[in-house]
């Protein structure tokens, strides 16, 4: 009846898809340590605009994708609201915390701000889930999409809290132990070390019994339900989880500008997420990350590449848009399946899976 | 109907107390305590024909999308997209010749066109995997949404309204009583009432073609389990893209009537997306009456909402539909 009894599902059972049992044999392959070496030791290569411009804003982008491919990946509901929850965090953290605006923002300390928007943000993620697992398969779709969209017109309208479409300005940013969180290093760490915990649990839970019984949902809930498990509740759980991620990469994300409006939260932003998800593949945790780092990359050098080969400049979107079309069409697995799949053609009887970037 | 009240005399009551308690508001002489606690009854009397005028619209787009959904589980959200297109194609048509109804037909056959090449290009391709296809959608919209950027840029543009529509008329509605005893009655834009009328005979004319049409057989035939249909003969692909054609077009048409009275620019394609998704989840998916019904639903609650608690009118909308979500998951009128 709960989530107390999936202890008794057999691992394997739902192996139908081989992301379940990859994401540990991924930690033996030599290439895996090399690039989280290679993230540690970024700060050394990478100048600012590189490390915060680039790598700091893939991994946040990754942490709300992350979130996004667990709930597509592993429960089969693709939920376009995650950069909603994402960006009620972070207006969470504006409103509660100290800002610009200081007819609007409470001005409580970082550490009491920051878990409770996390706590507001997971809350409001889950009981849009309870919504959301009301209905099934395209169904979500419609139904987060539609959430999604009524927040960015709220915030729009609400002046209240949200401060209308300005949005709030200069929000404070963490300062303690004598140092300041938000200088490019710190925060470099501070949200690599966020999107390693992030991608762990993910990895962890995909293996654990929870994890295994929303995998054996997502591949037959009728059966599920016959077996004793409560599909919807595994499913609301899920989503409490993912809002918890996406909540995190909320909260970093305002750091990260110190500022938040609707426009962050606009309905062309949570398409994003799904994008960066679906780009680079909802059936590894791996491939948010890979998908945020290309999504990013193209936004930021497009424009210039364009120029270079004498194009118009602006077509970053259609670009995008295109290429996003490509990968639905013709891999559906995204950049990391159609990695394995070329090593699966080329190195025959090499080890399996793994070794592709880490973020 | 009657089955509805036997089963459910509780509901039945509620809704006939509602539709009394709102005829009384729109016909009575407000007594001057309303009018104090509630504003004037000419305020609340033009918010309620331009929700239901702006319902009309809704439908207008919503019918198309609903049509689509029911019948091939394809949910479209290229659809605002389109909305946006035939609004385009229309305004350049209008300007080119300055016929308006040439407009609304250059734009349903254009957009039908696209419609029928999406589902015979694409969507047949990937036929029975609905998530892949409502994802194709996306990608497609947001190269449809660059495209015309890219085309139009980032303008207003308004249809020019043909000179015998434009003004006000007066209506059969009295606003108020002068202490004359004259009484004064409500004046409102002969367009909307058009376009309004317009959307009432065009959602009368689909429910005649479904119900009483061979062809309307075959959709409704296909609704219900296409499987079985294509087993019996009929072309079911050709059955497909015309459906599709159809809700492009209208679609594109709505794009026209949105275009006169009220304007293109990007991000209108979003706009009405989400509210045909709002529509069918409230008034049921694949549903016409469903889709009539939610559009009312929504076309009233955002104008008497933006009257009455403005910062608040996107909610109101949105709370609707997650009350219809928690009532009855499937909208009110699904058929199944």
């Amino acid at each position: 009846m709960s989530i107390a009894q999936d202890a008794r599902l057999q691992p394997g059972k739902s192996a139908e898809r081989p992301a379940t049992a990859a994401p540990t044999r991924d930690f033996g392959h030599p290439a895996v340590w090399a690039v989280a070496v290679l993230l540690v030791i970024m700060p050394l290569i990478a100048n600012g605009f590189f490390l915060i411009e680039i790598f700091g804003t893939s991994l946040i982008l990754g942490i709300v994708a992350l979130s996004l491919m667990f709930l597509a990946g592993y429960g089969g509901m693709v939920s376009l609201m995650q950069l909603t929850i994402a960006g009620l965090a972070g207006y969470m953290t504006a409103v509660l915390g100290a800002s610009g605006n200081a007819n609007i923002s409470l001005g409580w300390p970082w550490w009491l701000a920051t878990p409770m928007a996390i706590a507001l943000a997971t809350l409001f993620g889950t009981i849009g889930g309870t919504l959301a697992v009301r209905t099934e398969g395209i169904y979500t779709i419609m139904i987060t999409l539609a959430i999604a969209s009524a927040f960015y017109y709220f915030t729009n309208q609400n002046w209240a809290i949200f401060n209308g479409h300005t949005g709030i300005n200069s929000v404070v940013t963490p300062h303690f132990l004598g140092i300041d969180w938000r200088a490019d290093i710190a925060f470099y760490y501070v949200i690599l070390a966020v999107a390693a915990l992030c991608f762990g649990a993910v990895s962890y839970l995909a293996r654990a019994p929870f994890g295994l019984a929303l995998q054996g949902v997502r591949d037959n809930p009728r059966r599920m339900a016959t077996l004793g498990f409560n599909v919807n509740a595994h499913r609301i759980a899920a989503y409490a989880f993912a809002s918890c991620i996406a909540a995190l990469g909320g909260v970093l994300q305002v750091w990260n500008y110190r500022q938040i409006s609707p426009g962050s939260v606009g309905v062309e932003r949570a398409i994003d997420i799904l994008i960066i998800a679906v780009v680079g593949g909802t059936s590894r945790p791996i491939g948010a990350f890979v998908g945020a780092l290309i999504f990013v990359l193209l936004r930021t050098f497009t424009l210039d590449f364009l120029v270079a080969i004498g194009l118009d400049g602006n077509r970053f979107r259609l670009l995008i848009g295109l290429g996003f079309l490509a990968i639905v069409l013709f891999s559906p697995d995204g950049i990391v399946g159609l990695w394995e799949r070329l090593r699966g053609w080329s190195g025959q009887g090499k080890a399996q899976a793994g070794g592709e970037r880490h973020g | 109907m009657s089955r509805f009240v036997e089963r459910y005399p509780g509901r039945a009551l509620a809704i006939l107390i509602a539709v009394a308690a709102a005829l009384w508001l729109i016909f009575a002489t407000w007594p001057p305590g309303l009018e104090e606690a509630f504003g004037r009854k000419k305020v609340f009397l033009s918010a309620v024909f331009n929700g239901v005028t702006l319902g009309g619209l809704y439908f207008l787009v919503a019918s198309g999308f609903t049509l689509i959904f029911g019948l091939m589980r394809n949910v479209n959200l290229t659809h605002g997209s389109l909305y946006l297109f035939g609004g385009y194609i229309g305004y350049a048509v209008s300007v080119a010749t300055g016929s308006w109804l040439l407009s609304f037909l250059c734009a349903f056959i254009v957009v039908a066109l696209i419609g029928a090449a999406m589902q015979i290009l694409v969507f047949r391709r990937i036929e029975g995997q609905e998530l892949r296809q409502t994802m194709v959608t996306i990608g497609l919209s947001i190269v449809f949404a660059d495209l015309m950027l890219w085309a139009f840029g980032g303008n207003f543009y308004q249809i020019q309204t043909p000179a015998a529509l434009v003004g006000p008329i007066e209506l059969p509605f009295v606003t108020a009583v002068k202490s004359s005893g004259e009484a004064v009655y409500l004046q409102y834009p002969m367009v909307r009432l058009v376009i309004l009328l317009a959307a009432v005979v065009i959602g009368i004319a689909m429910w005649v073609a479904l119900n009483r049409t061979r062809i309307g057989m075959i959709v409704r035939a296909g609704v219900d389990d296409r499987d079985i249909l294509a087993a019996m003969g009929v072309r079911i692909q050709l059955v497909f893209v015309l459906v599709f054609a159809l809700g492009a077009g209208l679609a594109g048409m709505a794009g026209v009537v949105g275009a006169t009275f009220q304007s293109l620019s990007p991000g209108e394609d979003l706009r009405f997306l989400l509210a045909s998704l709002v529509v069918v989840i409230i008034g049921g998916m694949g549903s016409i009456p469903g889709a009539a019904l939610g559009a009312l639903i929504v076309g009233l609650a955002e104008q008497l909402g933006s009257v009455y608690i403005p910062t608040y009118a996107i909610v109101v909308t949105f709370l609707i539909m997650v009350l219809v979500l928690a009532v009855r998951p499937q909208g009110l009128l699904a058929g199944r």
